[in-house]
């Protein structure tokens, strides 16, 4: 790479289960007014002077299906800036919008890139539009949705390599417990592995509190080139690597208890990063778990730990706060992110970790951070990204 | 800036009303191939797979993940974006940028549209904002028709010289194997004498619904050249979005309000020193939903003077054989799967460039290509093409 592309500002409203106060395009101006008032950056298209610069495009990241609205991106753009200017949508989780833009970056074509996802849940018939992910001929008549298909997911991984639902509810003790010291985090609070596990099935072996609660949310941030990300804040985060990778889509092609997407993505963002032990290299990681199965699944993909070693590292406190990798700090999807934004919730609690402004759930000291987020069902598109303080 | 980025490989699907033989996944997959043989490439030579498509035109949520095999994306990056008309353009962008960067130096990008499988104008409806423009949304067809009429009204031209530009659109059509609506019509009369759907607009004005895939493989320098003689050399993309209120929804009758056209080719010719449009650029490939549209485009793009692109159709001055081509293809007239149509203006420009465009290539040699792209509450795509850097 020839030049470092830098984080310059992150912003998120507070996650909440139904915002009815708010439409798309205020819930995502709550998030990118902070961002804009935090570098004083304007649109490129309203500045001019030989020295002066402004914000040269946006990408978004929302889904048509979950807004009820064709073009979802008419929702925001009187709100980010896109009226005479650049932007394009990214129709999958918002790490990808961010992965986008870092390669708008990269690319020497534009200097500063404003990336903003918002999703409302609470509004639309999840259960529904994720059966519309399915091939209409053989899965959509099944019924599953990814509800359902995790469950699939869930059951084969805890029986190939003996995972416990005690260890699965561990993560969701742990994530609600982290969350109460994130302002940001929908759902909190000391609850313990009987209350997980006497919490309601809703699809064998998932339960209620397995399962990350419906959430409404935006998420904004600023990337610009090495030169002017120095010139528009003092704490830049670098992206230091970052990569993303398609498994496919029919399930019975997959042994569910893998998750080869993932390793895939994280073997490239790891060598774009100089990383060679990622346990030992990589301060924390924030990773979206929309069930408590998937932290486990996914630090495994990450190479975290061994295959089916999850469990182990669980139990063992490695990834609590205070721990060798904790894991999560900021409560994960389980506290509260709606899908879409979950990806860039995940980066921003990253970037406030790497500049030490994580308030009470600091990781001391943090100089490596992984951010991981995944669109789809059982993981289909798997995407990691390293941020760095150097 | 980054690398050099080309156009190394070109499929497309031939285009009907319904494709019963194929679902979506293998109608892409028919593209993805062509766009390889093209290339003389393997699925495994491409590291990177970037889709467009509108997902409620089909019903069809994350559309990518379900034929991640099809358009050999599996265990592959890539990303889908969305942009409505202008989404098989967004794409080229992000590829563009992608092989630019550095990331990849080879990478599939891919539009296509099954518009046999949903309700199009059902889901354009929904496009609109919920509270102002639903009650009064009408699809497409509403919004062309009042933008045509705005045209008529203000620039004097006549439902002739509309009628011209579809007969040139039918000829191009009738040479293009992959177009959809291949006519043969002999006289404008034919055109006049179609039915109204909204008034002005005519059934033969308007652009049909149309199933079918096209597919671009983008090379970085350093690959582009070992992998063909006739790279297409990406040498600009510009992307101007519009706020739907600043100039209705396609149309401004106060005529005080910028279109994104005209905020794009301002950006576009500056940036690559354009001063006389239709004599540095040797042709163009727009999308032109009505025929009303392309004479209006041919004003905001600068190929004539404000009110004369009627004069420019008159003069016979777009025709495949006349100084500057527009549409030889037959255009968006002929053939609109929506999420594939700005990926086919691309590709058919790519093709003059290349001197491969067959039966459609137009008479002057082409050094230098644009092709546009119209979505969203008008915003706007261009993507400008050379032989050489």
């Amino acid at each position: 790479m020839s030049e470092r592309v830098g984080i310059v500002a992150v912003a998120q409203t507070r996650y909440s289960a139904d915002r009815a106060d708010a439409n798309e395009g205020e819930l995502v101006y709550e998030a990118v007014k902070q961002v804009l008032q935090e570098t004083g950056l304007k649109f490129a298209k309203d500045v001019s002077g030989s020295d002066a610069f402004g914000i040269d495009a946006t990408v978004t990241s929302s889904q048509d299906f979950l807004d009820g609205r064709t073009i979802s991106n008419c929702n925001v753009m009187s709100y980010i800036g896109a009226h005479h200017s650049d932007e394009d949508k990214v129709a999958e989780d918002s790490l990808n919008a961010v992965y986008t833009a870092f390669a708008r970056v990269l690319s020497g074509h534009q200097d500063v890139v404003l990336v903003a996802a918002h999703c409302k849940e609470s509004q639309a018939d999840l259960r529904g539009v994720e059966n519309a992910a399915l091939d209409p001929a053989f899965l959509r008549v099944l019924g599953l949705d990814f509800l359902s298909a995790a469950a699939l997911q869930s059951r084969r991984y805890m029986y190939k390599y003996g995972i416990t639902p005690q260890q699965c509810a561990k993560v969701v003790v742990k994530n609600r417990g982290n969350a109460k010291k994130n302002p940001f985090a929908q759902e909190s609070g000391d609850i313990t592995v009987a209350d997980v596990l006497g919490s309601q099935v809703l699809a064998s072996p998932i339960r209620q509190l397995d399962m990350k609660p419906v959430s409404d949310g935006a998420c904004a941030m600023i990337l610009a080139t090495e030169k002017k990300a120095k010139k528009i804040c003092s704490k830049p985060i670098w992206i230091k690597g970052v990569s993303n990778c398609y498994e496919t889509h029919h399930l019975g092609d997959r042994d569910l208890a893998d998750c080869d997407a993932l390793v895939k993505a994280a073997k490239k963002a790891y060598s774009m990063a100089g990383i060679t032990d990622p346990v030992k290299q990589i301060n924390v990681a924030e990773i979206s778990e929309e069930y408590s199965y998937q932290e486990l699944l996914w630090m495994e993909g990450l190479g975290l730990c061994g295959r089916g070693e999850a469990g182990r590292m669980i139990d063992s406190g490695a990834t609590q706060m205070g721990g060798q990798l904790p894991v999560n700090p900021s409560g994960g999807m389980l506290s509260g992110n709606p899908t879409v934004v979950a990806g860039m919730a995940r980066i921003a609690e990253g970037v406030l970790q790497l500049r030490g402004e994580a308030g009470e759930r600091q990781v001391p000291g943090a100089k490596l951070a992984l951010a991981h987020g995944f669109t789809g069902m059982c993981g289909a598109l798997q995407g990691v990204m390293i941020l760095g303080k150097a | 800036m980054g690398n050099r980025v080309a156009i190394v490989g070109i499929g497309q699907t031939y285009h009907k009303s319904n494709r019963k033989d194929v679902n979506q996944p293998e109608m892409v997959g028919e593209a993805v191939r062509a766009a390889l043989a093209d290339a003389q490439m393997k699925a495994k030579d491409v590291e990177a797979v970037f889709t467009a498509n509108m997902e409620t035109f089909e019903g069809m949520y994350l559309p990518d993940e379900m034929m991640a095999d099809e358009m050999a994306a599996f265990m592959k990056p890539g990303l889908k974006v969305g942009t409505g008309g202008t989404s098989g353009a967004s794409v080229v962008e992000e590829g563009f940028h992608f092989v630019a960067s550095g990331l990849f130096d080879t990478a599939l990008v891919i539009g296509f549209e099954k518009q046999d499988c949903g309700d199009t104008t059902a889901a354009i409806t929904a496009a609109v904002t919920p509270v102002w423009g639903k009650g009064v949304a009408t699809g497409a067809i509403g919004e062309f028709a009042k933008q045509a009429l705005t045209y008529m009204e203000k620039s004097g031209a006549k439902e002739e010289h509309a009628a011209m530009v579809r007969l040139k659109a039918d000829k191009g059509a009738c040479r293009n194997p992959y177009a959809h609506l291949r006519l043969g019509l002999k006289s404008i009369e034919e055109v006049l004498n179609s039915g109204y759907l909204v008034w002005p607009l005519r059934f033969l004005d308007f652009c049909p619904q149309s199933v079918g895939a096209c597919a671009l493989i983008l090379a970085s320098e350093k690959k582009a050249t070992k992998i063909t003689k006739k790279p297409v050399w990406i040498a600009d993309v510009v992307t101007v979005h519009q706020e739907p209120f600043r100039a209705g929804s396609f149309g401004d009758p106060t005529g005080k309000e910028a279109y994104s056209q005209d905020i794009a080719v301002e950006r576009l010719y500056k940036r690559n020193g354009i001063s006389n449009p239709i004599k540095d650029i040797c042709m163009a490939e727009i999308y032109e939903p009505s025929n009303w549209e392309e004479m209006s485009h041919y004003e905001h793009y600068h190929f004539c003077e404000k009110n004369e692109g009627w004069k420019m159709v008159e003069k016979g001055i777009t025709e495949m054989e006349g100084a500057f081509p527009v549409n030889p293809s037959g255009g968006v007239i002929a053939t609109n799967p929506i999420g594939a149509t700005p990926t086919i203006r691309v590709a058919e420009a790519a093709l003059q460039v290349r001197g491969d465009a067959g039966e459609h290539q137009v008479t002057r040699d082409v050094h230098t290509a644009m092709a546009t792209a119209l979505g969203g509450p008008n915003w706007t795509v261009l993507t400008l093409l050379k032989r050489s850097l």
